[in-house]
């Protein structure tokens, strides 16, 4: 199909650039700004799965990945797990946590804004669990994984302290969440749980379970949450209760697929790109322009922001698209 | 194939549906008209899962489906259209259509051939990759019959799968719903479009304040004094009888 052949050129385009970037981007700022933005890419597919695919909106995906990153914190240095191993427990937590929510939120009904202030009452309930469980968490000062600082055991230990191997993992965790995204849009799961958000009532009346589908969704939107989590903790080494729960990320997460466009495969990606470039746009700008004036760069992304909510509805994604079009009619 | 025994569905201190009795054999066509506000929609409600009557039981296809959700009873092979019609607006007819066979068909690819075939047999061929949104009210109608076609159901609820057209577009699904029954599916439908009722239908049932007052053939409820007072209002059967009717 042509739909499919155009994702697969951009993929691999992208593919290409991505593993391409560290031969021609010396700097480590931009590496790590690279790095970033696709990490957050991949926590805005979680969200996308779940928001932009099954049109329920969650304002607290944190919860999914906080979960994710306490948990690769907590088993290394608390049971002294392998990195490696407290992966799989990570991304089962997620799962765990998805489980619990959907149940809780699906099985009594609740769509649109009360979906929306559920999620958002978890994951602030987990930030003060967080915060209370002193002997699991050590509290609001934060719990560390020990610093590995033997080179050759940079695989091992997945700390890989300034060389670009955080770059390749982050580009790693962005392939498996497109390739997800792009399974999602041509399956019957897919299909189900795009037909829910269009309208339940009408999907369900022609076969689709709604409950379950629902269910298979926050499980797997959680699932990819933590496994950003993940990444972020072996990342950092650190983790508290405010960057885990708390509702910075939960915002960032539904930001990204909303600017880029929701319920695309591409829109996490490319509102992370957009989002991050305005903001380092915006900030030397500024600073250029009148000085060290702290804060005017966030007026500037903010007014972006804004402009772009009311003039495209479908995202970047779709005026990406629309142009396109166009271009090929006139041709 | 189809029946409701007693059904009865109240709505705080208003019964909207009160011990009603319907049945449907297989391969009939069977209506169910009456006044706005008589109970009609609720019963389709009630038959298809939406909502669980509050006494009574609805059998289909020898098991006892009272209470199941409406994708488990869509699974059984009984499906209903929304007289509200509810496109999924973002996606294509064809998307649209293969949700409904992705019922029976888990591969995506299948259920997209499918949904064109079950497009023609509509009449939308020519529609398949326009947008739902886009749709006219008689497309929407007649997505609304191919995404329940989909489903490969043995009954189909219509409910005012007409209302809304012109007589040349109420013509075309006429044809339609006729090659449906056709071919080995029992309708039940809802219409307040007399022509096809009449046209259509091997049985009738004529539904007031929710209960039903009448049933028989088109022919009968037609000249049923119970029927006629029930739509022209108390005392208009003896009227007409004595050829004297000035409403």
């Amino acid at each position: 199909m042509k739909k499919n052949s155009t994702f697969w050129l951009f993929f691999a385009v992208l593919v290409v650039a991505a593993l391409a970037a560290p031969l021609a981007i010396a700097s480590t700022f931009w590496i790590d700004f690279l790095t970033l933005t696709l990490f957050l890419a991949v926590l805005g597919q979680g969200w996308n799965i779940l928001g932009g695919y099954g049109g329920q909106f969650s304002f607290g995906h944190a919860v999914f990945f906080g979960t994710g990153a306490y948990l690769q914190v907590i088993l290394q240095a608390k049971l002294g797990f392998n990195p490696w191993a407290a992966i799989p427990f990570a991304i089962l937590g997620g799962i765990v946590i998805g489980a619990f929510t959907g149940f809780l939120s699906f099985r009594y009904g609740l769509r649109g804004s009360y979906f929306a202030l559920i999620t958002l009452a978890f994951a602030e309930a987990f930030r003060v669990l967080a915060t209370s469980a002193d002997a699991i968490t050590d509290g609001g000062q934060g719990i560390y994984i020990t610093l590995n600082q033997d080179p050759t055991k940079a695989l091992a230990t997945l700390q890989f302290g300034a060389g670009n191997g955080y770059y390749y993992c982050a580009v790693i965790i962005t392939v498996i969440s497109l390739l997800i995204a792009f399974w999602i849009e041509n399956s019957r799961f897919g299909a189900q749980l795009v037909a829910i958000r269009e309208d339940e009532d009408a999907a369900e009346a022609i076969g689709v379970n709604a409950f379950k589908v629902k269910m298979q969704a926050i499980c797997l939107s959680g699932a990819i949450t933590a496994f950003g989590g993940v990444f972020y903790a072996q990342k950092f080494l650190f983790m508290d209760p405010n960057i885990a729960y708390g509702p910075v990320k939960s915002v960032e997460m539904l930001v990204m697929p909303i600017i880029g466009g929701m319920g695309t495969i591409f829109g996490p990606l490319v509102g992370s790109f957009f989002l991050h470039t305005l903001g380092e746009v915006s900030k030397h700008a500024a600073h250029e322009l009148v000085g060290d004036r702290p804060g005017l760069d966030l007026i500037v992304y903010g007014i972006a922001l804004v402009l772009i909510l009311a003039l495209l509805p479908n995202g970047l994604v779709g005026l990406i698209r629309r142009l396109f079009r166009r271009e090929v009619s006139r041709a | 194939m189809l029946e409701a025994r007693g059904i009865t569905k109240r709505f705080g201190g208003l019964v909207a549906v009160r011990q009603a009795d319907l049945t449907a054999n297989p391969g009939e066509i069977v209506a169910l008209i009456g006044p706005n506000g008589a109970g009609k929609t609720t019963c389709f409600a009630m038959l298809s899962g939406f909502l669980k009557p509050d006494e009574g039981s609805v059998h289909f296809a020898g098991a006892d489906i009272t209470g199941l959700k409406p994708h488990a009873i869509c699974a059984r092979g009984m499906v209903r259209t929304f007289q509200i019609v509810k496109p999924f607006a973002h996606l294509s007819v064809r998307e649209n259509i293969a949700v409904g066979a992705h019922a029976r068909i888990a591969d995506r690819a299948a259920a997209l051939d499918q949904a064109a075939s079950i497009a023609g047999r509509v009449g939308m061929s020519h529609m398949l990759d326009q947008q739902a949104s886009a749709l006219t009210v008689a497309g929407r109608k007649r997505l609304e019959l191919a995404r329940a076609l989909a489903t490969e159901p043995k009954l189909l609820l219509l409910d005012e799968v007409m209302a809304g057209l012109n007589a040349s577009e109420i013509s075309g699904i006429v044809e339609h719903i006729k090659a449906i029954r056709d071919g080995g599916v029992t309708i039940v439908l809802i219409e307040h479009v007399m022509q096809a009722v009449m046209s259509l239908s091997d049985r009738a049932y004529v539904l007031n304040n929710g209960a039903v007052i009448a049933t028989g053939t088109p022919n009968e409820i037609a000249t049923d004094p119970a029927v006629i007072e029930a739509y022209l209002g108390h005392g208009a059967a003896a009227r007409l009888a004595t050829g004297g009717v000035h409403a």
